[in-house]
């Protein structure tokens, strides 16, 4: 550590969807790094810790370092060339950068998905399904006097969701922190979040949905068949237990995770804890919220949404956008040999999806930009290296709970930001389509009017 | 001995803190190639902690390494590890019109692979 320090406070984590936007960061400005993150949790003091300036190339085309200018040049000629250019990842970005990235693949026509397609897209196509009644987490912290952590493990994916928001945090109307609250935690197995809990309610794998269904049938006060704890695993003294609770909170809320979206039944296990949540508004006050991932993946979704209407798996092939879960998704995409490009940007492909998909990834050309070195940025024929959001960079990146939060950096990378690349690559683009406008059309994708 | 056990995939502390230092780094790939057994499964099937495990389905296989966890903590017959390069290998590509391939409670087979063993791309796992 050099004495060249200095504080930054209120800085942002953007390690996970809690978004935490009281760190105080110091920075050493000779050795490029943060040296300490106070209030940061496990996840946020690795995040601060390890997002160092690398000795890297900005770009590599081939493998071999390229100019950032060769680098854009060709990443747009990739996009313009290409039938079926895809556009993936954005969860660990901006939502400035986002919106560019929404532009490019307007106009290629191109397809763009986020994380949220195998994160809570399921969650996704059942709001739009069954509605959301919904919340922000200053009103669990200042309210809820029950919550129900639903197919997620926060102690170990969001580590201060509980002193923060949930569980120990102390609100207007909680002045007493976990006293004033029951905390359950519904799981299939025993996760290091339930030592946080009231109460434990362990099911057997893949029975969230009948679990769920036999507890709107009693808050409906309707009789369940004696097979229940067969079926599910929890006895109908737990169900009648859990109901009595719910339907006798103040305020309660409900919180799931990838538990519901990842396993089978997806969209129809998140719809039915929605419709629970919305059934209980007869008796008391009662919301539910995904616990989401990726510092902006919550953005990702708002930006998709405003821009296009849709909040992921969006095609524009036709001119306009398109909205179809299966169809657009890039896991689809790629596994059907659909996309014969890809621009991956903050994302890590190549790691997390099926090995069908991976495989097509390898056989077409990729664009990727992310700070640090991947599988995907290994087998890209450009890769970017980027500058790190909410260390290196400014910026707005929106909480799991739909709130705007706008980023400080701490200490300036040498490595462009997703924005300015892919403002660049945009503007490459248009360049290219125009050039390729038949005279007399009005778009590249076009025939002359007078043809 | 073989058996077919359910693969939970999910998010770890250790699986958080080690991708920051980068997912081509050996941590990151030890933490994501470790899987979590009941203890009692792995007395079962001659098991101990460290030993090389191969889990397959219809999708793929991988190979990992177990550890074991208490009958308490994680039910028979149930698998956990942290999301990563190895649970991808399991994962089927089929979304079911969702987008979302099944990442959560995959049935897979267990085997104890021979220490020493090679596998078909002649690596030693």
């Amino acid at each position: 550590m050099s004495e060249n320090l200095r504080v930054v406070e209120n800085a942002t984590c953007t390690f996970c969807g809690c978004v935490c936007d009281d760190m105080i960061l110091t920075v050493d400005d000779t050795q490029k790094r943060i040296v300490k993150a106070k209030n940061a949790c496990v996840l946020g003091r690795a995040w601060f810790a390890e997002h160092t300036i690398e000795e890297a190339p900005a770009a590599l085309m081939e493998g071999k370092p390229a100019t950032i200018d060769a680098a854009v040049a060709e990443a747009a000629r990739i996009l313009v060339e290409a039938r079926f250019p895809i556009a993936y990842g954005l969860s660990d970005t901006t939502c400035e950068a986002q919106r560019q990235a929404v532009a490019i693949m307007d106009m290629v026509r191109g397809n763009i998905d986020t994380t949220t397609s195998v994160c809570h897209g399921p969650s996704g196509i059942a709001f739009q399904g069954v509605g959301e009644s919904t919340m922000t987490l200053g009103e669990v912290k200042n309210r809820a006097d029950l919550v129900i952590y639903w197919g997620g493990n926060p102690a170990e994916s969001h580590p201060r969701h509980f002193g923060r928001y949930a569980v120990t945090a102390k609100g207007m109307f909680t002045p007493n922190g976990k006293k004033d609250r029951t905390v359950v935690v519904i799981d299939v197995r025993r996760t290091p979040s339930v030592p946080a809990a009231n109460i434990f309610v362990q099911l057997k794998p893949g029975k969230d949905f009948e679990l769920l269904w036999a507890l709107r049938v009693r808050v409906k006060g309707r009789p369940i068949h004696a097979d229940i704890e067969e079926i599910t695993g929890v006895p109908p003294a737990t169900i009648e237990d859990l109901v009595q609770r719910m339907k006798g909170c103040r305020y309660g809320v409900l919180f799931f995770g990838m538990g519901l979206t990842m396993t089978r039944g997806r969209h129809f296990n998140s719809g039915a804890l929605l419709a629970l949540a919305t059934d209980l508004n007869e008796f008391t006050h009662f919301v539910a919220k995904p616990v989401r991932g990726h510092g902006n993946v919550t953005g990702a979704d708002n930006v998709m949404s405003w821009q296009t209407g849709y909040p992921f798996g969006v095609n524009f092939s036709r001119g306009y956008p398109r909205f179809n879960p299966g169809e657009f998704t890039t896991v689809d995409t790629l596994a059907r040999g659909d996309a014969d490009a890809a621009m991956i940007i903050a994302s890590d492909p190549a790691s997390n999806f099926p090995r069908e998909a991976t495989a097509h990834l390898r056989r077409i050309p990729v664009i990727s930009l992310d700070p640090k070195a991947t599988l995907t940025s290994g087998l890209a024929r450009v890769a970017f290296r980027t500058a790190t959001y909410g260390i290196n960079t400014g910026g707005t990146v929106y909480r799991m709970d739909d709130v705007p939060i706008t980023m400080r950096k701490a200490f300036d990378s040498p490595f462009p930001d997703d924005e300015s690349i892919l403002k660049a690559i945009r503007e490459k683009v248009r360049e290219l389509l125009l050039a390729r406008t038949p005279h007399g059309a009005r778009s590249a994708f076009e025939l002359p009017l007078t043809a | 001995m073989t058996e077919t056990m359910l693969l939970i995939a999910g998010r770890t502390s250790e699986q958080g803190t080690s991708l920051n230092k980068g997912k081509l780094k050996a941590e990151y790939q030890q933490v994501t190639s470790t899987a979590e057994m009941n203890e009692q499964d792995m007395a079962r099937l001659g098991l101990k902690e460290g030993d090389r495990v191969r889990l397959r389905n219809d999708a793929g296989e991988t190979t990992v390494t177990c550890t074991p966890r208490k009958a308490a903590d994680l039910p028979s017959g149930m698998i956990f590890m942290a999301y990563g390069p190895c649970s991808s290998e399991l994962m089927e590509a089929d979304t079911a019109g969702s987008g979302m391939p099944l990442s959560k409670n995959l049935a897979v087979t267990v085997e104890k692979v021979p220490a020493g063993h090679r596998n078909s791309e002649g690596v030693n796992p």
